[in-house]
């Protein structure tokens, strides 16, 4: 039944941190201790009190706070030398009850406490109407806890337990209680023991003994109870050997998780089908949905039977179930929509308990289902009778066609003989209405086929067996002919009408499904936060409302494609593949399988289309192809989908460009921090020498030599600061349309000093257009050519600087008349704290040009140098400079 | 010196600048206040009338804007503030808050008195009132007659040049940032068009200057604004 094909990664981060969460709980948690019995008298109390003892020897501090002994001496004897929880006293309708006392157990805080007979429910007027309840609170306090329970009382067993021993047990206790027990114990003793100790006076006080041998513990109750106990335990070995597993990741393969439908039908037979499904499901851990249909039918159902169907319902959620309610005329088929829809692998269906005469008049939903369940195995669970249940899966295709004809076959001949009982008080025209009453029934309920054939055949039985002669299809009366006439129009009107509104019916469901499918995904996805969440819900959803295979591409870094998601490993991506993706997710277009583009793909490719673009592309394969308003369905999810991955992309943007920003702002001050305190005391000595200076006398000499190091060291502070700006890869130029003229004559005027005694001829086209460039940078660009120029010039010799404008570009020459470039030095002259061999006194930290070389590529260009004619060197600078610039008006 | 004392407030919380600054500045032409914190600044500027504000960017306790704001909520004295060139972005906005001029640190005392000689010459005129004709080289500019002359011989300029040249005419000496020239020829809806200023700045300088590539009177301050240099 399980599929086994399916290879999952061992736990996902969630489940992990579930566990650990769970393992967390449990720290601050009591730990819960079951011991479990198949029935009374198989000694549970007892084997506590042993354990109790054993406890107590280990020095924890034990507390007895219930136990029932029913008059055992020997578990009596037991309860010597431990400490016992006096009991609460309640009164209740002038009767003096004990119970258990939480508030004094709460307030004792033993580190074990022993609470008898957990299934046990509590006198009126305590805090918790059942005893499991004070339990969990003990364990919520931190404390351990020790109890016991028949198997008997198990919600989930409860009916099971009825029909095996004809007793219908009251006190029941919801399986979770078991489920969170860290420990059961099965208190096991063959049957036989237990009778001959039941005999002995063990179990029962003596004068009881021979009615209990004769019930319940009768050998074959008990070797079903038995069984029951020790089935359930080994069910919980089976549940901690997973969760084991999936802590110690153990590799191997996993079942895909079983679905089982419960069909709750509304009778008394709902609750027995809930509780049979339960435990199928809790042995196979499936997760299990229940539905109920309200079918038109509903109306006819007494407020008994609906009060049943609601009982099973509150009674599925209770057990855990996902309950489900849905609409429609056709019960089976909505149960089979379901069912295909959450790709269940069971369905659990009561035995029908209606009279033999109504499922032939109204079809037997069982016998429904079993036809049409296709892959679907079918469980049914008996009805009233006696024993065992008895267990029928079968798996047996019939074509539909003749249903249909036959109903029309009957439902005419139903109506011919209801016409030719009550022919004496009939006018003819009320046998007309009659029958087509009948071709109405047909028609809302079958197809178009029907409706034609109940509407002929409704004339022609009209017309033999009403019209005179009769037995005859002849006519005596030719205006009959004009009734036969009309009696088909309408007939075939009435079809078509009925067909119709049947149609929008569908059409009516399809859509609330659409728009259910959709408010789920859409619901799912509000609460992801990264795009493999987003992946992880587009898969299954869209798998499971259209039964296909789904994988999630996402576009990367580059336009590459990544697979984010596959619902199945099986999904390969094969080069022709990839390829039918690509054109996707380049074009936008949907293609693959079942379109005119690359149909030879295995899948079907959608484009996800954010307000950005294209994302990404998901790939469904689907068998067979999806009709038109599943295509149609899933272009509504892709929109979705499309719209919460760029939701999270947006965000993990934001988040990078928020970083960027703080690591930018965290930089800055860093910079101007250090700017701060190299330059306060250069200003000091700077400030204070140009003073000294400023007086003249003799020491005008040495401090004007103080102002102009300091001047230098402030270039050398100012260039290292550049550098580091620049080399922080975070500097963006700030581009803006400038004047070249203007910034060059800045860069002249900052340079004023290092270049006296040298000419500067500068060369710029006339009416030259503004430049897109970051200014600032610029100039520290051109200060820096400046002042290498002047470094290695001699003074008396002319700087030239040359601007021209290249197609689409801007070009910067500037020209010395120094020694020029020594062979091999041409690019490394462009390097950071480079000093030429044939260095001068006058050297620079090395910084300047490549300062320059840092500007020109921030701006995507590029400085060299190359040697002059005539001696000297010429450095280039050139950015691309393609935009136009804007339009200035001039008055 | 025949001049009155001048009263100058420096606020920097730099001991070592406060005191050059107190051997620097002739104690027969100026008279220093110090203060070290922004607060302390206000409270002096309130008490003791200064003529000129020196202001450091870089405060311990209010950030050097926000002290320029706060001065010109209730004062007009003249504001030069103090920063160093990776500051740009904080002088433009004290300035636009109100500051008058700047220093790049480190300045030398010859820079600093010219600062502080155009700063209180600039604090001693009327605001709004236009200053008399103006001639730096062979240049003369006079702003009621709207009338520009470069060595004798009239200059024609387009309304919205003389508009710019007069801007710079009334602050001469101090720099005029981008946003205020703007506002002033243009109007606010042009305050973030910088491009403007740098095509009519060009045309200006291809009438004034004798070599426009290197201006001796319509300077750029690089990121800031422009001068129009006086001395």
């Amino acid at each position: 039944m399980a599929l086994w094909g399916d290879v999952r990664p061992r736990s996902t981060p969630e489940e992990l941190l579930d566990l650990v969460n769970a393992e967390e709980a449990k720290k601050s948690r009591g730990r819960l201790k079951v011991f479990l019995g198949a029935s009374a008298g198989v000694g549970k109390t007892y084997a506590m009190l042993v354990e109790a003892h054993e406890q107590k020897v280990r020095s924890i501090d034990v507390l007895v706070g219930y136990a029932e002994c029913h008059g055992r001496q020997d578990t009596d004897s037991l309860l010597n030398g431990l400490e016992i929880l006096p009991r609460k006293e309640l009164n209740h309708r002038s009767l003096k009850l004990t119970e258990f006392d939480l508030d004094g157990a709460l307030k004792r805080r033993p580190q074990l406490i022993l609470v008898d007979e957990l299934a046990h429910t509590n006198v009126s007027g305590s805090r918790h109407p059942k005893r499991y309840q004070d339990v969990e609170e003990l364990l919520q306090a931190g404390i351990d806890v020790y109890t016991t329970v028949n198997i008997q009382h198990l919600e989930s067993l409860n009916d099971v337990v009825a029909q095996i021993t004809g007793v219908v047990v009251r006190e029941t206790i919801p399986d979770f209680v078991l489920e969170i027990a860290d420990e059961i114990e099965v208190i096991d003793i063959p049957p036989g023991e237990l009778r001959q100790r039941l005999r002995e006076g063990k179990v029962y006080v003596p004068d009881r003994i021979e009615k209990a041998l004769d019930g319940f513990f009768r050998e074959g109750n008990l070797i079903a109870l038995r069984e029951l106990a020790l089935r359930r335990a080994a069910d919980r070995v089976d549940a901690q050997m997973q969760t084991y597993r999936s802590k110690q990741s153990v590799l191997g393969v996993w079942p895909t998780k079983e679905r089982i439908v419960v069909c709750i039908a509304p009778n008394r037979l709902g609750l027995r089908v809930v509780r049979a499904a339960a435990r199928i499901g809790t042995a196979s851990h499936a997760e299990l949905i229940a539905i109920t249909v309200e079918s038109d039918r509903q109306s006819n159902r007494s407020p008994e039977e609906l009060h049943q169907s609601q009982e099973a319902l509150r009674l599925a959620e209770r057990l855990g179930m996902h309950t489900v309610t849905t609409g429609g005329h056709d019960i089976v088929g909505e149960i089979l929509r379901i069912a295909h829809e959450r790709n269940a692998t069971l369905i659990v269906v009561g035995k029908p308990i209606k009279p033999r005469w109504r499922e032939l008049m109204q079809g037997s939903v069982v016998d429904d289902l079993v036809r049409r369940s296709g892959a679907i195995d079918v469980h049914v669970i008996t009805g009233d009778e006696p024993g065992t249940q008895r267990v029928r899966r079968v798996n047996r295709p019939v074509p539909l066609e003749w249903r249909g004809s036959i109903a029309t076959l009957v439902a005419t001949g139903i109506a011919t003989g209801l016409c030719f009982a009550l022919r004496p008080h009939l006018v003819p025209a009320n046998i007309i209405m009659v029958f087509l009453g009948g071709v109405a029934l047909i028609a809302s309920r079958y197809g178009p086929r029907e409706a034609v054939l109940a509407s002929l055949l409704s004339v022609a039985a009209f017309d033999f067996f009403f019209v005179p002669p009769f037995l005859t299809f002849s006519v005596e009366d030719s205006q009959y002919l004009l009734t036969f006439a009309i009696m088909l129009l309408v007939a075939l009107l009435i079809s078509g009408l009925a067909i119709r509104l049947r149609q929008q019916a569908m059409l009516w469901q399809t859509r609330e499904e659409r728009s259910a499918a959709l408010y789920r995904l859409s619901r799912d996805l509000a609460k992801t936060r990264t795009t493999r969440e987003v992946a992880e819900i587009a898969s299954r959803e869209i798998g499971e409302q259209l039964h296909a295979d789904v994988s999630v591409l996402l576009k990367g870094e580059g336009s590459d494609l990544g697979v984010v998601v596959k619902s199945r490993s099986n999904f390969e991506f094969r080069p022709n593949e990839q390829g039918a993706a690509n054109w996707v997710v380049t074009k936008g277009e949907v293609a693959g399988a079942g379109t005119d583009t690359l149909p030879n793909s295995e899948a079907l490719y959608v484009p996800l289309v954010a307000a950005r673009g294209i994302i990404g592309v998901l790939g469904i394969k689907a068998d067979p192809m999806l009709d038109p308003q599943q295509e149609s369905l899933l272009l509504t999810f892709a929109n979705g989908i499309a719209l919460a991955f760029e939701r999270t992309l947006l965000a993990k943007e934001s988040q990078v460009a928020r970083l960027a920003a703080e690591a930018e702002k965290l930089r800055n001050v860093l910079l101007n921090s250090v700017s701060h305190d190299l330059r306060t005391p250069l200003t000091v000595i700077h400030g204070a020498a140009s003073s000294i200076a400023e007086k003249g006398g003799s020491t005008k000499e040495m401090a004007d030599t103080i102002v102009t190091q300091a001047e230098r060291m402030n270039r050398h502070v100012q260039n290292l600061l550049d550098m580091t700006r620049l080399e922080a890869d975070a500097v963006e130029p700030k581009m803006e349309w400038n004047s070249v003229e203007e910034l060059l004559g800045s860069a002249l005027q900052d340079t004023d000093h290092a270049l006296r005694g040298r000419s500067v001829k500068t060369f710029i086209p006339a009416d030259m257009a503004l430049v897109k460039l970051d200014g600032i940078l610029m100039t520290k660009a051109l200060v820096n050519l400046l002042e290498n120029a002047a470094r290695h010039t001699p003074e008396g010799t002319e700087v030239e600087v040359h601007v021209s404008v290249p197609p689409g570009k801007l070009l910067i020459r500037v020209a010395d008349r120094g020694p020029g470039i020594a062979a091999g030095e041409e690019e490394r002259i462009f390097d950071k704290f480079y000093q030429p061999e044939a260095g001068k006194a006058d050297r620079g930290f090395g910084l300047g040009l490549a300062i320059c070389k840092a500007v020109a590529e921030a701006h995507r260009g590029k400085v060299w140098a190359e040697n002059r004619e005539g001696g000297g060197a010429i450095f280039f600078l050139e950015i691309s400079a393609s935009e136009r610039a804007p339009e200035v008006p001039i008055d | 010196m025949t001049e009155p004392l001048h009263r100058v407030l420096v606020i920097d919380d730099e001991l070592a600048i406060r005191r050059f600054l107190r051997h620097s500045l002739n104690p027969e032409q100026f008279e220093l206040l110090e203060a070290e914190t922004g607060e302390e600044g206000l409270r002096l500027i309130a008490t003791k009338e200064p003529a000129v504000v020196l202001l450091d960017l870089g405060l311990a306790d209010i950030d050097g804007v926000e002290v320029a704001r706060q001065i010109r909520e209730w004062s007009q004295v003249p504001i030069i503030v103090l920063s160093a060139r990776e500051q740009d972005h904080d002088k433009v906005a004290a300035l636009d808050a109100g500051a008058d001029d700047y220093l790049t640190k480190p300045f030398s005392v010859v820079e600093l008195q010219a600062r502080i000689r155009v700063a209180l010459r600039h604090g001693s005129l009327a605001t709004g009132a236009l200053p008399p004709a103006f001639i730096a080289g062979d240049l003369e500019i006079d702003l009621l007659a709207r009338l520009v002359r470069k060595g004798g011989v009239e200059v024609h300029l387009t309304p919205n040049e003389f508009k710019l040249l007069a801007a710079l005419v009334k602050n001469a000496g101090r720099v005029v940032t981008h946003k205020q020239l703007l506002t002033e020829v243009w109007g606010p809806d042009f305050a973030e068009e910088a491009h403007y200023l740098r095509v009519y700045m060009g045309q200006l300088r291809h009438k004034l200057e004798d070599e426009p590539a290197q201006p001796r009177l319509l300077t750029t301050e690089s990121g800031v604004g422009y001068r129009l240099r006086t001395e």
